[in-house]
């Protein structure tokens, strides 16, 4: 290993886009926690939680422009450096899902609605768990371990379909409800996509570790909720 | 592995090459395609130089070299052409510019010349075509009296392509022809290059790994054996060899993490 300097810029980045993930999993427990209780004071902190994380994910972005403009990396590092680019956005848009769901919990304060939140509770579970999971596969370049994450997303699509159909419960029980009842079902939507981005992470460890590009697609049959 | 699409200029067969008894390079083979720009890199005494210098057999003026095997180009085994026949067809450019202490125009005329051209129009045609074509003309064409070594390195450097390519060869080697000059003047060559390729087959010697990535369709990088005989590791589109190569060994390399 001749590249001591290298290495460590790459450690580096490494160690700021796990921090970022950290970040973007703690939002999201909290969105849902504050959606839990009506805490409306915590639901405006990960707004300011979400302009840090920006900056973060920028700043990566920086350091990392860098690193190619002035080390010239080839192949495995290439390819390394170039997914923490599609990495970092893809958590920032996570954090943006995080952000979604506590404008949720700010909308809903003094709203008397009988909110899924059982299975909002046990979806967000799953679906930081499978986040938590893909980073640490991704920074230590277990492709093995990332190809079989997404197999875990049906668990969070089937928990979705459930508040799915918990919502239009409550939209058929009362139509006050119609407005409201949408907001619980935008908190799913943001789950299920946080968990579809997670797949994306996936790929990118696989791609690092493989050289190749390629979609790790486990549905067999169309999903008929997914109009993408 | 060369594409199936690519027509074969020059096949390289089971090439052994040695100094006295010192064993430069092992057992090559690989081909190089026509109009393709083929870039060869690895470490330093890894005979990167010696293998092209073996294609337009610049190794004979040195004692005791044997070669073994076969370069074939358009049919014939170069290592049993006559050397001024075989140079007619390849041109070599150097490290370090080397025109000679001559005029502009007679360094471009002086290989027509020696081939027997002495019309003074057509070697006028040739002069002019040579120096546009290493995008030299421009800046020289006022004053084609003017020494070659009043130019300036990146300067020399294209009339020395231009020298080579007034003999109309089909390929042209370069061994390592930028490692001398500035930065621009260096983008000046692979532009060049890319211009040439057009017409000719160019192989390319280089140190410089970003030099490959950017001006060549094909990389091939050699190693040294424990016995420091060179040897060929992996072949493949430039592209290819730079992002997912298929060797260890070649990763190691060109990611800075060899030795």
């Amino acid at each position: 290993m001749s590249r001591k300097l290298f290495a460590q810029k790459i450690q580096n980045i490494k160690d700021e886009v796990l921090l970022l993930g950290s970040m973007v999993e703690d939002a999201v427990i909290k969105s849902v926690q504050s959606l839990k209780t009506r805490d409306v004071k915590q639901a405006k902190q990960i707004y300011q939680h979400d302009i840090e994380l920006n900056d973060k994910r920028f700043s990566i972005e920086n350091a990392i422009l860098i690193v190619i403009a002035t080390q010239q990396p080839m192949a495995r590092d290439l390819r390394q450096l170039a997914s923490m680019l599609d990495v970092i956005s893809e958590l920032e848009r996570m954090g943006d899902y995080a952000k979604g769901i506590a404008k949720v919990a700010i909308k809903l304060e003094n709203v008397d609605l009988r909110i899924p939140m059982n299975d909002i509770e046990k979806m967000a579970d799953l679906a930081v768990g499978m986040l938590h999971k893909a980073l640490t596969a991704f920074i230590n370049e277990d492709s093995q371990t990332a190809s079989q994450i997404p197999y875990e997303d049906d668990p969070v699509d089937r928990l979705y379909e459930d508040i799915y159909h918990q919502a239009v419960e409550l939209m058929m029980s009362d139509p006050h409800n119609i407005d409201n009842a949408n907001l619980i079902m935008w908190v799913g939507h943001n789950l299920e996509r946080l968990a579809d981005r997670v797949t994306n992470i996936c790929e990118r460890t696989v791609f690092i570790a493989t050289g190749e590009l390629m979609e790790l697609e486990v549905d067999e049959e169309d999903d008929e909720m997914d109009f993408e | 592995m060369v594409s199936d699409l690519m027509k074969i200029q020059i096949s390289v067969k089971n090439f052994n090459f040695f100094y006295g008894k010192f064993q430069a390079l092992r057992d090559i083979n690989f081909e190089i395609p026509e109009r393709q720009i083929t870039a060869i890199i690895g470490p330093s005494g890894c005979g990167k130089s010696t293998f092209i210098r073996a294609f337009n057999r610049m190794n004979d003026l040195i004692a005791s070299v044997t070669a073994q095997g076969e370069i074939i180009l358009d049919g014939e085994n170069i290592l049993k052409l006559d050397p001024v026949t075989l140079r007619k067809k390849i041109g070599m450019v150097f490290q370090r510019p080397n025109p000679f202490p001559k005029s502009i125009y007679e360094n471009v005329a002086y290989g027509p010349r020696a081939h027997g051209i002495k019309n003074k129009n057509q070697l006028d045609e040739i002069v002019e075509k040579s120096l546009k074509d290493s995008f030299l003309w421009d800046e020289v064409k006022d004053d084609l009296t003017k020494s070659g070594l009043a130019l300036s390195g990146g300067q020399q450097q294209r009339l020395c392509i231009a020298r080579a390519l007034a003999v109309e060869p089909e390929i042209i080697l370069m061994d390592e022809p930028a490692s001398a000059l500035d930065p621009i003047a260096t983008l000046r060559i692979e532009e060049l290059m890319q211009e040439l390729k057009l017409n000719y087959t160019i192989v390319i010697v280089t140190h410089n790994m970003q030099q490959a990535a950017r001006a060549s369709d094909y990389t091939a990088f050699f190693n040294m054996m424990p016995d420091r005989a060179g040897y060929l590791v992996e072949h493949d589109f430039t592209q290819k060899i730079f992002t997912n190569p298929k060797e260890k060994l070649t990763e190691d390399y060109i990611t800075g993490r060899f030795g």
